[in-house]
């Protein structure tokens, strides 16, 4: 071990767990847009470079509200959003509401099999600045391509799956999970790389704007 | 007499002060071979190119397997046989030499505005207004050579003030450069006369009369030399020392590109096309540099004996030029397509080059190293996935949700904001019933009505409405009724 490390750095690129402290990095690009989500994320937004599992019980229960402001953001600084086999067709009105840019925004459509491929080359190909795939089949590896794809390209990737793989081990840094209730979904951390994920849910309105 | 010939090398180069000019020339010593070999899938084993009469047939090159069994040009093919049992023998053919010619006047025409064919061998091009740009003559010519190499052509360059000069330098001897006319005139009286370019007859009218090297022919009287041969012999002369000024007519590079492929035996399978496909390619990616352009669709027809070829059609949405990404997209295209027959020639056509405008790049830009261009991205997609696999949203002035959005292959400009009452993120290509028992209204209604004018009558009350899932759904009853029969259309993600 004659490396020597700057502790710093090391902190900051969240390899190391720190238990409830997360490591608060000021003026975040990637914020959320949700106070109480920023809070709860060691990187206080939106992981750079890296892949987020967020897994839904159902459609429409506030799972595209979590990622439109980072989506707004990012298309307002002329980057490429893909969306990648969505399961319906986005509305773009609604996406225009919400400040995203359309000429921005590009659909692609894809089979199962195909999707995966599609996103993986999204993501490493550096270009896009966020990736969105709605993987039907992905397992343990291909998540772990994904993100090394994101990784490599330097780039912000989301999947959406269902929540019945909650359970299953997954290599993305961070996992979110959002079950619908009665009043307001329950949005939860189930993993985020290099903190303790709060046990508790986490407070989310994603209705109010409409 | 050469006093004056002296004075006149004086004149021409007051009049040229200025722009001396500098010519390099591409002797092609195999060209024919070459063609040949560079689409052939084995070109490690004997092959023989042949020509001459149908009763004496002879070789006129050999590859390196056949020279090193012991065939040589000009054997006859018979006296081959009796050598070697198996070996490849290919007819000649004229026209591939012809189209060979064209393609590397084209690939010169990258390196200089003044390019010409020189005899059936060479390729002359201007160099001098092209150091600045590339260097000096040996990076420049390195560059030739290492172009020339991947293009599979064996060669022989040289420099010199003049075209002729450059292509006698080149035959005597590989890389030599000379860039003044008095050590040009020096070096070219030391050739021998069998080099000088000159018709077959007067070269052996010459050695009889003892004119072995062309300084010999240099001292002659000129006006002798004039009356006892032709004055062309002056001319060429002149031309080459660079007494005389060599107008010639220069190469203009054609606005379409068609090359073609024959094969000699038939390709069923896709893998066995990829080679042949990526020699067309990489051409037309040479030939695009050469102009400074780009390529927006290219089609390759794969030729059948007796079926319709068949067109491979690869559409680019911005113009591209990089080999390496065009053969990627030709290859995802290829393995769409279905071969009815097997394949006995390839061709590629390339129409619609409009000029090439790089990205722009921003100097400190953080990219990762393997970053890929989003064009080229899309383009990747389109060609594995299809053309209408990926497209933008546009939005339409219609009261009708699902007339609202329009899907286009690219969106040029952002469209105006349309302003409506709140409308969910996704939405339903077919609105399907909704059944719940527990389905709360949480807004609503709003009357969409339209459309009784074209055919695609819309009357429905929308809702934003609750499931209890935690869902909220947009949903819609026929206008005026209110019968709990819901059908949704998107829902508020």
């Amino acid at each position: 071990m004659g490396q020597v490390l700057a502790l710093d750095s090391l902190l900051q690129d969240r390899r190391i767990w720190r238990g409830n402290t997360p490591t608060a990095l000021s003026n975040n690009a990637l914020a959320t847009g949700h106070a109480d989500l920023d809070d709860a994320l060691p990187s206080n937004g939106w992981m750079e470079a890296s892949l987020t599992e967020i897994l839904i019980a159902h459609d429409g229960i506030g799972e595209l509200s979590l990622v439109l402001p980072i989506l707004a953001k990012l298309s307002q600084q002329q980057k490429p959003i893909v969306l990648i086999a969505p399961p319906y067709r986005p509305y773009a009105p609604a996406w225009q509401n919400s400040g995203v840019r359309l000429s921005q925004l590009h659909v692609i459509h894809a089979q199962p099999k195909e999707a995966l491929w599609a996103m993986e080359q999204a993501l490493r190909s550096g270009s896009c600045g966020a990736v969105l795939g709605w993987p039907m089949k992905a397992d343990d590896k291909s998540l772990r391509r994904l993100q090394v794809a994101a990784e490599t390209g330097h780039t912000l990737g989301f999947a959406f799956r269902s929540i019945s793989a909650e359970s299953n081990p997954s290599p993305a840094p961070v996992r979110l999970s959002l079950k619908g209730t009665a009043s307001t979904p329950e949005l939860r951390l189930i993993k985020c790389r290099g903190a303790n994920a709060p046990a508790r849910a986490i407070s989310y309105s994603p209705h109010l704007r409409h | 007499m050469l006093l004056r010939a002296r004075f006149r090398i004086r004149l021409t180069y007051d009049i040229d002060a200025g722009h001396t000019m500098l010519w390099a020339c591409l002797l092609l010593p195999h060209l024919a071979l070459d063609g040949v070999l560079r689409r052939h899938p084995t070109p490690h084993l004997p092959l023989v190119l042949v020509g001459g009469p149908q009763q004496r047939r002879v070789l006129l090159d050999v590859n390196e397997a056949a020279s090193n069994a012991g065939l040589h040009p000009g054997q006859s093919l018979n006296a081959a046989h009796a050598i070697l049992q198996h070996f490849i023998a290919i007819d000649h053919d004229p026209r591939l030499d012809e189209r060979m010619r064209r393609f590397l006047a084209a690939f010169a025409y990258r390196y200089s505005s003044m390019v010409s064919l020189e005899g059936d061998d060479a390729i002359v091009l201007e160099v001098e207004a092209s150091l600045s740009l590339f260097g000096p003559w040996p990076q420049f010519e390195a560059r030739l050579r290492e172009d020339l190499n991947a293009l599979g052509f064996q060669h022989r360059i040289a420099m010199a003030p003049t075209p002729l000069g450059a292509c006698v330098l080149a035959i005597a001897q590989d890389g030599m450069a000379i860039s003044e006319d008095e050590h040009l005139r020096n070096a070219l009286g030391r050739m021998p006369v069998s080099l000088s370019r000159l018709p077959e007859k007067i070269i052996t009218a010459l050695n009889a009369t003892g004119i072995r090297q062309l300084k010999q022919l240099f001292a002659l009287p000129r006006d002798a030399l004039a009356r006892r041969f032709t004055p062309a012999l002056l001319s060429h002369l002149d031309r080459m020392t660079g007494v005389q000024s060599d107008p010639r007519e220069l190469y203009r590079p054609p606005d379409v590109f068609e090359e073609h492929i024959e094969l000699n035996y038939d390709i069923e399978h896709h893998p066995a096309l990829l080679f042949p496909i990526k020699r067309l390619v990489n051409d037309l990616a040479a030939y695009l540099a050469g102009r400074d352009g780009g390529v927006q669709r290219f089609i390759i027809a794969l030729e059948h004996e007796n079926f319709p070829d068949t067109h491979i059609t690869v559409g680019l949405l911005s113009a591209e030029r990089d080999g390496a990404r065009l053969f990627d997209l030709a290859k995802s295209r290829l393995e769409h397509t279905t071969i009815p027959e097997p394949v006995r020639g390839l061709r590629l056509i390339a129409r619609e080059l409009p000029p090439f405008v790089p990205a722009g790049r921003d100097l400190f830009d953080e990219r990762p190293a393997l970053a890929l261009p989003w064009e080229a991205l899309r383009d990747r997609f389109r060609a594995r996935l299809g053309s209408d696999a990926v497209y933008q949203l546009n939005l339409h002035p219609d009261p009708r949700p699902e007339k609202t959005l329009r899907i286009t292959p690219q969106l040029k400009k952002e469209p105006e904001v349309l302003l409506l009452p709140p409308r969910p993120t996704w939405l339903l290509d077919h609105p399907i019933p909704l059944r719940d028992y527990d389905l709360r209204i949480l807004s609503g209604p709003e009357r969409i009505e339209s459309g009784w004018w074209d055919g695609g009558d819309v009357r429905r009350d929308y809702y934003v409405v609750q499931t209890s899932q935690g869902q909220r759904a947009w949903a819609f009853q026929p206008a005026g009724v209110n019968d709990g029969a819901w059908m949704l259309h998107g829902w508020f993600a």
